[in-house]
């Protein structure tokens, strides 16, 4: 009898706290959890499922380079440098080689800077090149495989085709002694030479503290209906317009420079980052390289990003689901922009917003220092852990040799 | 206009990373060696070529008549525009432009280049696409303010306030010449808040139809009450009534029970929508702080006469003073700022409509906000040091409220609002007309004016000796619409004549004019 009592109880409590919870839900949704192709795997922990080891190059590979000039901490291309950081004293990190999945070469091919800032790329294929000579001669591991377990950070503007120009990196290709590895980069770009299948698409580095310390209160409202803020015109280097941005960002100017709804402009206003958090949409076409930090900082401030650039790969694009987050414009409809923004659904449109609301999705795009749950390391670890176990058919046999040392450019075999 | 196409540039610019034009995407995916191949040796001497030409001819001679001519190796989609309109002749003497859309040369066989599926994403120069109306669309342009409207709804629903609760807004109002001017004002603000609003208006001197029709054209809820007494003429008696009026209205709430947060809108203070969003926060009893505009001189003599005294003064008199709570540097309630009155002292009005600063009391009413419950008879968890509203009031008589404070006993637990006193979210402000001031009844002009004024016939010295007949400002009836119209198309010599007309109507206007004041409405 007094069991039968306990029963009715807990029945009832159980279902009082069931229907809280549903109730909850239902009201005023502020986010959706994010699923890719891969899954739900935004939050995965990448302790346990892979061990790294890290290469202990000579200080002239990375810390002379980063004493040399301690700009490249801040630039969008300080990734390679933090990931570097990260790993050492990250719990995936493995001192023996033997029981090690991935191996990383810390080397800093991105930090060549000239005086504006900007890196040059000219001795990054030689300086990659004594690098993998010094693993592939003091450690085996390089030759067991011939790289097909190594991978690297190289996030330059067209990858480890290491240079600035679209053209002369077509022309030149993947570095030919990383056909095998894994490489880690911003550039994607379907179908093209500089994006080796299985690679990691990742974002530029934006640097966390700045952008945070630039919030507003969400209950602001937001007003502009698309932001943007950058050249139209590259005037220094392609002054007719045509070559910078495939024409693309030219023709948002042309269209849309009268146009109320859409505040763009060159100017660059100490505003910005406040300005993106009272837009809806955000522009993030192309410049010189397909990639940019805007997406970044649209996803940050939750403002919709509209994505301008034909056949790009986004960043993790196997655990974010772009085409649901963002707004994808061919290049040749840029003229049709503001058609095709106004005619999106506004349920789909709040759907995106609460997507971008997602805390996972913003710590994704970061990364912070110290090293947070969920950033942009963890889900580098992410993807090479999927990328597990390796085939067997990246061991090599005995003697047998795919990689050929001496292809490439003449001034690349110089040693560095 | 730019005239827009395919442009062959020559890279004669001499930097370092200047461009080369288009190269076929096949020849750099094969193994991207650097040894000069014959199609390269081709190209520069084509380069070479084309730029004698254009030096010769003056203008851009463009490569892609030999590209087109000679290219037979296997070019995935070249892309070019469509040039749209808008060439100028001048700008062909320029450049040879193509204005012919070309869509060249999709690979005939594709399966046996060595390379896998090229990118469809042609590195080289593209044209800018321009649409042939680039401006915006109204359509549009309304599709995109509803988005933004649903963005902000949702926002607010997620990130505003939760369970707005019932504004009941107390004004006490009665019948002169600026109350239209004040109570649409006021009644704009109420009708534009996103919550809930019961307006209680008491009217001195009775519910009048005046006020009614002014009322009913908000969409509000709306309590007409009417206050038996004459509102005076003294501003001292009239701060009196108001006083007594909104504790009237205080105990319909009581009676009615109505529930929700109850602010006291005077009909000329100025209210800001943060005000309302911010007093949604209050538990009990709250205050905010209060701008006074008291500074509505009319006379000129009068801002010297002040701004003698404010030099004497302090500093900080200068600024706009503030009535409203006073916090500590850890935000609880430590004291009031009150309006001190000393400094006017004999030179404030007296009585409504007098050319002289008018002056608020210590604490003015507006400046406080209440939760409903506080002046039930009955209400759960209200708290000990609320006394109840009837101890407070002996009858409807002569006592008289100062401020809400009186309703408490301890006016420590009064909540501090607005950053704790810091926004100003409201202005007080006491412009009136002079008593015996007229004004149409209900803004109302029927029958409409007929007066025809020449500047010759009126008092003012100064006028203009001459009007000419298209700056007449009249309303007129038809028939002096047709006598203007008339006068515009005639000659300047028969302008003369018609103004002797208008002196003849001015004559009759008088004598109708004169006869209209006594209908109209003597306050």
């Amino acid at each position: 009898m007094s069991n039968l009592m306990w029963g009715l109880i807990l029945l009832v409590f159980s279902a009082f706290f069931l229907n809280l919870d549903a109730f909850e839900l239902r009201k005023g949704q502020k986010t959706e959890r994010i699923s890719g192709s891969a899954g739900d795997v935004l939050e995965d922990d990448p302790v346990g499922r892979l061990k790294v080891f890290v290469y202990e190059l000579p200080s002239k590979y990375n810390k002379k380079i980063l004493q040399k000039d301690p700009r490249c901490l801040n630039h969008m291309f300080a990734a390679e440098i933090y990931m570097h950081r990260f790993l050492l004293s990250s719990p995936v990190r493995t001192l023996n080689p033997e029981e090690a999945d991935w191996f990383y070469t810390p080397v800093y091919t991105t930090c060549d800077l000239t005086p504006n800032g900007l890196p040059l790329p000219f001795k990054s294929p030689r300086m990659m090149r004594s690098a993998i000579q010094l693993i592939s001669s003091n450690w085996p591991y390089w030759n067991r495989t011939e790289g097909a377990d190594h991978f690297f950070i190289v996030p330059h503007d067209f990858g480890a085709c290491f240079h600035y120009q679209e053209e002369k990196a077509i022309e030149r290709g993947i570095l030919p002694l990383l056909q095998r590895a894994t490489l880690v980069q911003t550039f994607g770009q379907r179908n093209h030479v500089c994006l080796k299948e299985g690679s990691i698409t990742v974002p530029p580095y934006a640097p966390p503290q700045k952008m945070q310390s630039h919030l507003i209160p969400p209950s602001i409202p937001r007003s502009i209906f698309v932001y943007f803020r950058g050249l139209f015109y590259d005037v220094g280097n392609d002054p007719e317009g045509g070559y910078y941005a495939r024409g693309a960002r030219a023709a948002v100017w042309e269209n849309f420079k009268d146009n109320p709804l859409f505040d763009i402009s060159t100017e660059h206003p100490t505003t910005y980052y406040e300005d993106m958090q009272r837009a809806v949409f955000c522009l993030c076409p192309l410049g010189w390289a397909p990639w940019s930090p805007r997406l970044v900082e649209a996803v940050i401030f939750g403002c919709i990003p509209v994505i301008i650039a034909d056949d790009i790969v986004l960043p993790f694009a196997d655990a974010i689901p772009w085409e649901d987050i963002g707004v994808y414009v061919d290049e040749k409809d840029v003229p049709n922009l503001d058609t095709i923004l106004t005619s999106i659904p506004t349920e789909v449109i709040l759907r995106k917003q609460r997507l971008l609301a997602n805390p996972s999705m913003k710590q994704a795009m970061l990364f912070p220092h110290p090293a947070q749950p969920g950033d942009a390391f963890h889900q580098i670890l992410n993807g090479l852990a999927r990328k597990l176990p390796h085939d067997k058919s990246v061991y090599l046999r005995k003697g047998e040799k795919v990689l050929n040392w001496t292809a490439g450019p003449l001034a690349d075999l110089k040693p560095w | 206009m730019k005239l827009l196409a395919l442009h062959q540039s020559y890279a004669n610019r001499g930097r370092s990373n200047s461009f080369r034009g288009q190269t076929p995407l096949d020849s750099a995916v094969d193994g991207g060696n650097t040894v000069k191949s014959p199609s390269g040796i081709f190209w520069l001497i084509l380069h070479c070529l084309c730029c004698l030409v254009s030096l010769v001819l003056g203008f851009r001679f463009s490569r892609l008549v030999f590209y087109l001519l000679f290219s037979t190796t296997s070019i995935n989609n070249l892309y070019t525009t469509t040039t749209t309109s808008f060439g100028s002749a001048t700008d062909i003497a320029e450049t040879l432009s193509f204005t012919t859309s070309l869509r060249i040369l999709s690979p005939p066989v594709v399966n046996n280049t060595t390379s896998a599926v090229t990118s469809r994403v042609v590195v080289g120069r593209h044209g800018i696409r321009i649409r042939p109306w680039p401006h915006p669309d109204p359509v549009e342009v309304m599709k995109a303010h509803k988005i933004i409207e649903a963005v902000q709804r949702e926002q607010k629903v997620q990130y505003g306030i939760k369970n707005p609760r019932t504004l009941i807004a107390i004004t006490p109002t009665y019948v002169r010449t600026f109350q239209a001017l004040h109570l649409t004002g006021l009644m704009h603000t109420l009708m534009n808040l996103p919550y809930d609003v019961v307006w209680i208006v008491v009217e001195a001197g009775g519910a009048t139809n005046e006020t009614a029709a002014l009322l009913a054209k908000s969409e509000l809820q709306v309590k007409h009450i009417g206050f038996e007494k004459k509102m005076p003429i003294f501003w001292e008696g009239r701060h009196k009534l108001e006083s007594q009026m909104r504790l009237r209205a205080l105990r319909v709430v009581r009676e009615e029970k109505l529930d929700g947060i109850v602010m006291f809108a005077d009909d000329s203070n100025i209210h800001s929508l943060e005000l309302f969003d911010e007093m949604q926060k209050v538990e009990w009893i709250g205050a905010v702080s209060v701008g006074i505009l008291a500074h509505s001189s009319h006379h000129d003599e009068e801002p010297f006469e002040v701004q003698k005294t404010m030099d004497e003064e302090d500093d900080e008199k200068s600024t706009l003073p503030v009535q409203g709570p006073a916090c500590n540097s850890s935000e609880r309630l430590i004291g009031w700022h009150t309006f001190n009155s000393l400094v006017y002292k004999g030179k404030s009005a007296n009585y409504i409509g007098d050319m002289a600063i008018v002056l608020p009391r210590k604490l003015e009413w507006s400046g406080f906000v209440m939760n409903s419950r506080l002046v039930w008879k009955e209400a759960e968890f209200r708290p000990d040091w609320i006394k109840d509203l009837d101890t407070v009031v002996v009858g409807d008589g002569d006592d008289d409220i100062e401020s809400p404070l009186s309703l408490v006993k301890d006016s420590s637990m009064v909540e501090p609002l607005g950053g704790c006193g810091k926004k100003v979210m409201l202005w007080w402000l006491r412009a009136e007309a002079r008593a015996d001031s007229k004004f149409p009844s209900g803004w109302i002009i029927d029958p409409q004016l007929e007066m025809t004024v020449a500047a010759k016939q009126t008092p003012w010295t100064d006028a203009p000796p001459e009007l000419p007949s298209n700056t007449q400002k009249v309303i007129s009836t038809t028939q002096d619409n047709t006598e203007k119209r008339a006068t515009k198309t005639r000659t300047p010599k028969s302008r003369r004549s018609s103004r002797g007309k208008r002196k003849h109507d001015s004559k009759n206007a008088d004598a109708g004019a004169s006869a209209r004041t006594s209908g109209e409405r003597i306050n």
